[in-house]
């Protein structure tokens, strides 16, 4: 069994690999072999001669076959070495300075939108039919419909810049001020949850009204548990599985890029925001960079996400092999 | 009721509309209360909500008219949402039928594109994508498309949302093909092609059905981010998400510019999904699909 579960993290991990490669040629791809401009063209400023453009291509290997130029980029990528063809600026050290915020973002606005969510979607399935469950229902609704980028931008109107209870964007550093880092994130944080806070409590409104038909609950009950001892320790424990497994794909995405407008509208300066910068610059070993970070995050969510569930529960294996 | 009126509006704006979209008024007049006022004043700010005739909803700070903006760029917002979620559906029922339906190499081969895609963000392969053709444009042998036509972010979104597509049909495709009916169709000599047609397909038809407004309604968010950070419909071309970045800009002096775009749409893509929850509760309540945007 436990060999077994050791060969399936084994095999997962080794897809992964694979994943990554094939995310960064795609990547290299796009930026290179379709039409976009020459990118020393585009480095030697607004009226180039025709030296300087050679010698920038042979400065940064251009004139190279496109295969070696991905060679060089990736191994630059993974010795840290990789510079920005516009700022100059090293990408790795870029990103790990982006890095922080975007962390502090995806995880403050994570822990928000799993206790509205759980929160709410509780409250929305004790109540089922009623007035308030249903007004949850539509609200949770608007939340699903509701472009993130346009919500941040009206709460940093109305809740910034009119009523100046909150500031309108910037990202303090946690050593600076603690309070008015917390301060400076409020908002954004909000914004990013909305969205799951929606989806999250519609799941696990459904979730609890078909626990509560299974036998085991049914028979908690006979037995004389008290209402509130059925409802967290068989329905909610049980309702709560499929929610974390969400919740760990939906925080790979959102520390993977997610939360690119979200950082744009607050200007918060993390990686988000950089990627952004740099796929407008069309800046490839930028955008190599980043696009490898966000995926590695997404994998190895997805992969973290599928041992724990193997591990958890030896059924699913069992299904996935027969399917496969 | 309000999802008709957001979708049906922007198909009448050239009947209602007294203006092109791209006009500038900046040197006119409207009556307000009696008093001709200008369009633009001296200092930019541009006037807001009218409720009458005219700039009804007020006017940006070029001097356009916003109610007959909303309205054309309403045109693309849903168009490029319509049509990338049926090229979304065309594909992911092309590729889903395929690896279902042969299983072995197919199938792995075409699973393991769809994990790839899957590993980018939603957001960043659509900017990716979005930005790269916008400046080059697209050649695929004799057609080609220019850089700022709609054909590109409707390509961008179809292709993005592909896995999601793919993988509930593939799945279902796989259970079906073991049943009775496949079996006995294969029993009478029938042709994969015919098979895949005649047996499979109206199987699956109830989850495209099922699947197809809540994806309208993603596609159309979608499109409305990419055109926020200007990789989707190019200009001279507008959206919802292009007016709200346009917006964005004079955000303290004339919020409405952004404002009224997003609330339209809130307004579509709310009863997109009001609809699609209905479609999915009346023909398959267990149907699962999960977005980004």
């Amino acid at each position: 069994m436990r060999g077994a579960l050791a060969r399936f993290a084994a095999r997962r991990l080794a897809s992964m690999v694979l994943v990554l490669l094939a995310v960064s040629l795609l990547v290299f791809a796009i930026f290179n072999v379709l039409p976009g401009g020459d990118p020393a063209v585009r480095m030697a400023g607004k009226i180039p001669t025709e030296t300087q453009v050679e010698a920038i291509r042979e400065e940064w290997g251009f004139d190279e076959p496109v295969y070696v130029q991905y060679v060089t980029t990736m191994e630059k990528l993974f010795s840290g070495d990789l510079v920005s063809y516009f700022t100059q600026l090293n990408v790795t050290e870029e990103i790990l300075k982006g890095a922080p915020r975007t962390f502090a973002l995806a995880i403050g606005a994570a822990i928000i939108w799993m206790v509205f969510a759980i929160a709410l979607g509780l409250y929305s399935a004790m109540r089922v039919g009623t007035l308030s469950d249903r007004l949850l229902t539509v609200l949770a609704l608007i939340g699903i419909s509701m472009p993130v980028f346009w919500l941040g931008i009206l709460l940093s109107h109305y809740l910034g810049y009119e009523a100046g209870i909150f500031p309108t964007g910037e990202y303090v550093e946690f050593l600076d001020s603690p309070t008015q880092w917390f301060w400076h994130l409020v908002l954004p944080w909000f914004t990013l949850a909305v969205l799951f806070i929606g989806i999250y409590s519609r799941v696990l409104r459904s979730n609890i009204l078909e626990t509560m038909d299974e036998d085991y609950v049914r028979a908690a009950r006979a037995k004389g548990l008290p209402e509130r001892q059925v409802l967290l320790k068989h329905v909610l424990r049980n309702s709560l599985i499929p929610i974390v497994t969400l919740w760990g794909l939906d925080f790979g995405a959102v520390i993977g890029g997610a939360a690119i407008l979200t950082e744009l509208v607050f200007s918060l300066q993390g990686v988000g925001q950089y990627t952004a910068e740099a796929i407008e610059q069309l800046d490839v070993p930028a955008v190599m960079a980043v696009t490898m970070y966000g995926a590695f995050f997404i994998v190895i969510f997805n992969a973290l996400v599928d041992i724990a569930y193997a591990a958890l529960d030896p059924r699913i294996r069992l299904e996935g092999r027969r399917q496969a | 009721m309000l999802g008709g009126a957001c979708l049906a509006a922007p198909l009448w704006a050239s009947q209602v509309a007294h203006t092109t979209p791209e006009a500038n008024h900046l040197s006119d007049k409207v009556e307000i209360d009696g008093e001709p006022t200008e369009v633009v004043d001296l200092l930019g700010k541009p006037i807001g909500p009218t409720w009458s005739g005219r700039f009804f909803l007020g006017a940006d700070s070029n001097g356009r008219d916003i109610m007959v903006r909303l309205l054309y760029g309403g045109r693309n917002s849903l168009l490029v949402g319509i049509a990338g979620a049926l090229g979304t559906i065309a594909l992911g029922l092309l590729l889903g039928l395929l690896a279902g339906y042969h299983r072995g190499r197919v199938d792995t081969a075409i699973s393991w594109a769809m994990d790839v895609l899957w590993a980018f963000p939603v957001i960043l392969i659509g900017i990716a994508l979005g930005t790269a053709l916008a400046l080059g444009g697209l050649e695929l042998g004799p057609i080609t498309i220019e850089g700022d036509s709609l054909a590109i972010p409707i390509f961008v979104i179809a292709v993005i949302y592909v896995p999601y597509m793919a993988r509930p049909i593939r799945g279902q495709v796989l259970a079906l093909r073991e049943r009775e009916f496949v079996e006995a169709a294969r029993a009478q000599g029938m042709g994969p092609a015919r098979i895949i047609f005649s047996e499979i397909l109206p199987n699956v038809a109830t989850t495209l059905v099922v699947f197809l407004p809540l994806l309208v309604a993603n596609a159309i968010l979608l499109e409305a981010a990419l055109s926020f950070l200007g990789a989707g419909v190019q200009p001279p071309n507008a959206s919802w998400g292009t007016m709200i970045a346009e917006g964005f800009d004079r955000i303290t002096s004339a919020p409405h510019l952004s404002i009224v775009p997003g609330l339209m749409l809130v307004a579509t893509v709310l009863s997109l999904n009001v609809f699609g929850e209905g479609v999915r509760d009346a023909l398959d309540p267990k149907a699962k699909l999960r977005l980004e945007h």
